[in-house]
């Protein structure tokens, strides 16, 4: 049972992603039918790749140090706090993290670039420090960790740290030995979400980066699209596929850490009004932080994006239009690609539902419960590891897994090539991982028991997961889909390999009009740029409104918060 | 009810050998080749420690557990390979597990649209159990507005409705408060009478068992410690283990020599018919006469308890361990007074030395 759902998305993962990602780095270490190891030290003695592999590092980190500086004080006034206006602050906050790469660069051109916002005003440029990288990696990743942290905190029990408090505990002592102890692994969590996340960044840095700064993904996609540097681009890709697996495997750990029992309580219990100036302070330099950080940038970008050369106008829009306007390297008009983004995005989401579903539901089949202990924890064991293979696309470089697309799937009997669905394939993968993190908590907070008694009622399995899962994953599996829509939409490292130059999506459209001289083509990068931002912005807004009414009863349903996994 | 009285003897149930392991081979089995059989409109208790494998017991036959050894048989049929929904048994969960997303009639009608009975049936089954429960009217309120009772009743009207040949109670009134506790017992039977219902119910409960059941079954870390009526059960418990479960503990080491047991706390007369030897001896609590100091065994009173219909005073002889002795309100002597024992020999039991 467990296994016939595991094949579907075994066979597309085998497909789709080991069997191009290990024929590039073979093709990469393999030299006349003979492996060449000693590349590897070649490659990794290279003062040039040292220096990408150091920046890659310390740049992650820094970023990671910063989110969880500037994010945590957040997550704790989304958590004890209530105010007016707090659930459309909290569907704004999560906007960032559903935007494209491509458009949180483009944002960060416009605020700190040159000819930016503040090059206009103060004359001040950032795009050519490592400061605009790091603020867009917090804008991004702002939402991982106020949804992560946050969530579990206001689901915290007060009355633990007034315990405290009776048995002598100060206020700060009560926090420190009772809550943060709690919270600890979220935190743990969120910030090796964070790291992985700035780690394989690419989009961002492809574009605020410059010449100077370059992130493992970024020179993997130098060494193989500029350079045709094989044997390069396979050691990186290897790196990055190791580290990956150890940030992975560092994470799943965290994460089953916090499974440990707490007590939890509904959120909605948790949160008061604040008190006193100090709360007040916090509150308000929250909402300043957020203006700033988040919000600002994608002003700007809408604004830049109506800034014409005669005055704010529709010029870019309209420009986008034609083929003729733009630049010659475009065989389209620059808007068929929202055309194109919305078809793929929404065949990259049915895929990804469909395969990320069926792993969810193998992932929480009961464990059989026939043969003796020994064999259980084998099934146990190979449950993990079918569920952090599904995690792998998130940080396996998307840029490897686009060029090995092309060069595995070109041949019958999978010759995809001039195929449409090569797109939307690659989007699906980079899709899978939400949908399983999704549903899976869903799916697991759903009671064994409560299948259990419906099929002492007489309800087949079948009948069982119509009768009780599906009513309570309807939700979560529309969740799911918009996430995968979103994220199939801003999908940039694959895709920009594979998009054939007359079908490009919106991102890859974004890149090459960034990438070319001309007040047009930026005016019109801007303007694809908010296009895209408004699609993923509306698809998010959307989901917030489908999101689960915390469950009251006492069936045993556990509050539950579908961010609460990244 | 007469008309079938002949065909009640047959078994309805029958267990044999039947053995769940869970964790390490070679552990201490969850049910250990456990043989039980239940006759149709029979009601059976099966009472113990948590722990002992009760629940188990109930999931192998549900189908929920798949036993390492033995057969389960329903109506003579072994359900080896028969899937759980074909089994056509009721399960009432510990904690009720009504489905959430639907409202009252939607949980109690599950198990007809399972079978696929016409709506109209549907709506008067439903109905008709509601009332049965107590819960006229209900059907269309949701699940997380029920109180306790409630949602019990509504549990217990879920498993009746498909009309399964066997009930199963896992812990039915567990989390309910005592009085309704005790007023549900005696509803439960009364209905289950009424119905026909072959009942196998577990609990650790042993009032709830006792008021509930026809035959009580105690159960001992997976097996079976002894199996009766619930009067039989409560004067003859069986081996140590049973009696200090049901809260005895005058339970002393002792050799039967004739009539009479030699003991720690001297000579106790012992039931006819038994054999020399041996053997542990409890004496219950009734049956630990006081009488004045100079006669008998004496002992110092070391506490008194008081229990409403008597008190019970722990009593300190000056050789061997404490006892217990229940005695009448206005006889009850103080802390610290000095009385003398003697023992009736109706309240003595012989317990089975091989366990405990």
């Amino acid at each position: 049972m467990r296994l016939g759902l595991m094949a579907v998305p075994l066979a597309f993962f085998a497909l789709f992603f080991a069997y191009p990602v290990v024929a590039i780095v073979g093709r990469g270490l393999k030299d006349g039918g003979q492996w060449q190891l000693g590349r590897l030290g070649t490659v990794l003695s290279d003062p040039d790749v040292l220096h990408v592999l150091w920046f890659t590092l310390w740049q992650a980190a820094a970023s990671t140090g910063l989110t969880l500086l500037i994010a945590l004080p957040g997550a704790y006034v989304f958590a004890r706090f209530d105010f007016p206006g707090k659930q459309l602050l909290r569907a704004v906050v999560a906007v960032p993290f559903v935007l494209p790469t491509v458009v949180v660069g483009a944002a960060f051109l416009a605020l700190v670039g040159r000819g930016g916002l503040l090059d206009d005003l103060w004359g001040v440029r950032l795009d050519t420090s490592v400061w605009a990288i790091l603020l867009a990696h917090v804008f991004f990743n702002y939402a991982v960790v106020v949804r992560t942290v946050g969530g579990l905190w206001s689901q915290l029990d007060p009355r633990q740290e007034e315990a405290a408090r009776v048995l002598g505990a100060g206020r700060f002592a009560a926090w420190r030995r009772v809550t943060l102890p709690a919270l600890g692994p979220a935190v743990a969590a969120a910030a090796l979400m964070v790291f992985l996340f700035t780690f394989t960044s690419f989009g961002v840095v492809q574009i605020l980066g410059g010449p100077t700064f370059s992130t493992l993904e970024v020179e993997i996609y130098r060494q193989t699209a500029d350079f045709l540097d094989l044997p390069t681009a396979a050691v990186l890709t290897l790196v990055q596929f190791a580290a990956v697996l150890g940030l992975l495997a560092l994470h799943a750990w965290t994460v089953r850490r916090r499974e440990s029992a707490l007590r939890l309580v509904d959120a909605s219990q948790t949160a008061r009004r604040p008190r006193g100036r100090g709360q007040w302070a916090l509150l308000w330099s929250t909402l300043v932080v957020i203006a700033v950080l988040l919000v600002l940038p994608l002003a700007v970008l809408v604004e830049r994006s109506f800034a014409g050369p005669g005055g704010y106008g529709l010029v870019f829009y309209r420009t986008l239009r034609s083929a003729a306007a733009a630049d010659s390297t475009f065989a389209v008009a620059p808007l068929d690609a929202v055309g194109n983004s919305l078809a793929y995005a929404a065949a990259a989401t049915v895929i990804a539902v469909l395969v990320g579903g069926l792993a969810a539901a193998a992932l929480t089949r009961p464990a059989p419960r026939t043969g003796p202990a020994r064999r259980t924890s084998m099934a146990g064991r190979l449950v993990r590891g079918f569920d952090a293979l599904l995690m792998l696309p998130l940080g396996v470089s998307a840029v490897t897994v686009g060029f090995g697309f092309l060069i595995t799937l070109d041949k019958p009997p999978l010759d995809l090539r001039d195929s449409w669905w090569l797109v939307p394939l690659a989007q699906a993968l980079v899709g899978v991982p939400f949908v399983v993190r999704t549903m899976l908590p869903v799916l697991r907070a759903v009671d064994g028991r409560l299948r259990e008694a419906a099929a002492v009622l007489g309800a087949s399995p079948w009948r069982v997961w119509r009768e009780v899962d599906l009513p309570m994953v309807r939700r979560a599996l529309l969740i799911a889909a918009g996430f995968a829509f979103a994220v199939s939409l801003g999908e940039f490292g694959a895709t920009v390999f594979i998009a054939r130059p007359d079908h490009p999506t919106l991102p890859v459209a974004v890149a090459r009009l960034l990438g070319r001289a001309g007040e047009l083509n930026y005016g019109q990068a801007m303007a694809l740029s908010t296009i895209l931002m408004v699609v993923c912005a509306g698809a998010l807004l959307a989901l917030e409104r489908i999101r689960p009414q915390p469950r009251t009863g006492s069936a045993g349903g556990t509050p539950i918060d579908h961010s609460g996994e990244f | 009810m007469t008309a079938q009285a002949g065909s009640t003897a047959r078994e309805l149930l029958r267990l044999g050998g039947v053995t769940v392991r869970f964790g390490a081979p070679g552990g201490r089995p969850a049910l250990d080749a456990v043989d039980l059989d239940v006759a149709a409109q029979e009601i059976v208790c099966v009472l113990g420690p948590s722990g002992s494998g009760k629940s188990t017991l109930l999931r192998v036959v549900a189908g929920l557990q798949q036993a390492d050894a033995g057969d389960v048989l329903l109506e003579g049929r072994d359900q080896a390979g028969v899937p759980t929904h074909r089994r056509g048994v009721g399960l009432m969960f510990q904690d009720h597990q009504l489905f959430p997303q639907r409202d009252v009639a939607g949980n109690v009608a599950f198990g007809l649209r399972m079978r696929r009975s016409a709506r109209a049936e549907q709506e008067r089954t439903v109905a008709e159990l509601l009332d049965l429960v107590g819960l006229p009217g209900a059907q269309r309120r949701a699940v997380a507005s029920l109180s306790g009772g409630e949602q019990q009743r509504v549990a217990l009207a879920r498993a009746l409705a498909p009309r399964p040949r066997l009930l199963m109670l896992d812990e039915p009134l567990g989390q309910l408060d005592r009085g309704l506790r005790e007023r549900l017992v005696v509803e439960l039977r009364r209905l289950f009478r009424e119905l026909g219902t072959t009942v196998l119910a577990v609990t650790h409960d042993q009032g709830e068992a006792f008021a509930l059941a026809d035959r009580v079954v105690v159960m001992q870390d997976g097996r079976i410690a002894q199996s009766g009526s619930p009067l039989d059960v409560w004067q003859r418990p069986a081996t140590e283990f049973v009696a200090r479960f049901l809260g005895f503990d005058n339970v002393v080491e002792a050799t039967v020599q004739g009539e009479a047991a030699v003991t720690p706390w001297g000579k106790v007369p012992v039931p006819e018919g038994t054999s020399d030897g041996p053997c542990r001896l409890l004496v219950r609590p009734a049956g630990v006469r006081l009488t004045s100091a100079e006669n008998g065994l004496p002992c110092t009173v070391a506490a008194r308890t008081f229990r409403g219909t008597h008190v019970a005073l722990l009593l300190q002889p000056a050789g061997g361990p404490q006892m217990e002795a229940a005695c009448p309100l206005r006889e009850a002597p103080e802390t610290g007074a000095r009385v003398g024992v003697s023992f009736a020999a109706e309240d003595v039991v012989v317990l089975d030395a091989s366990a405990g």
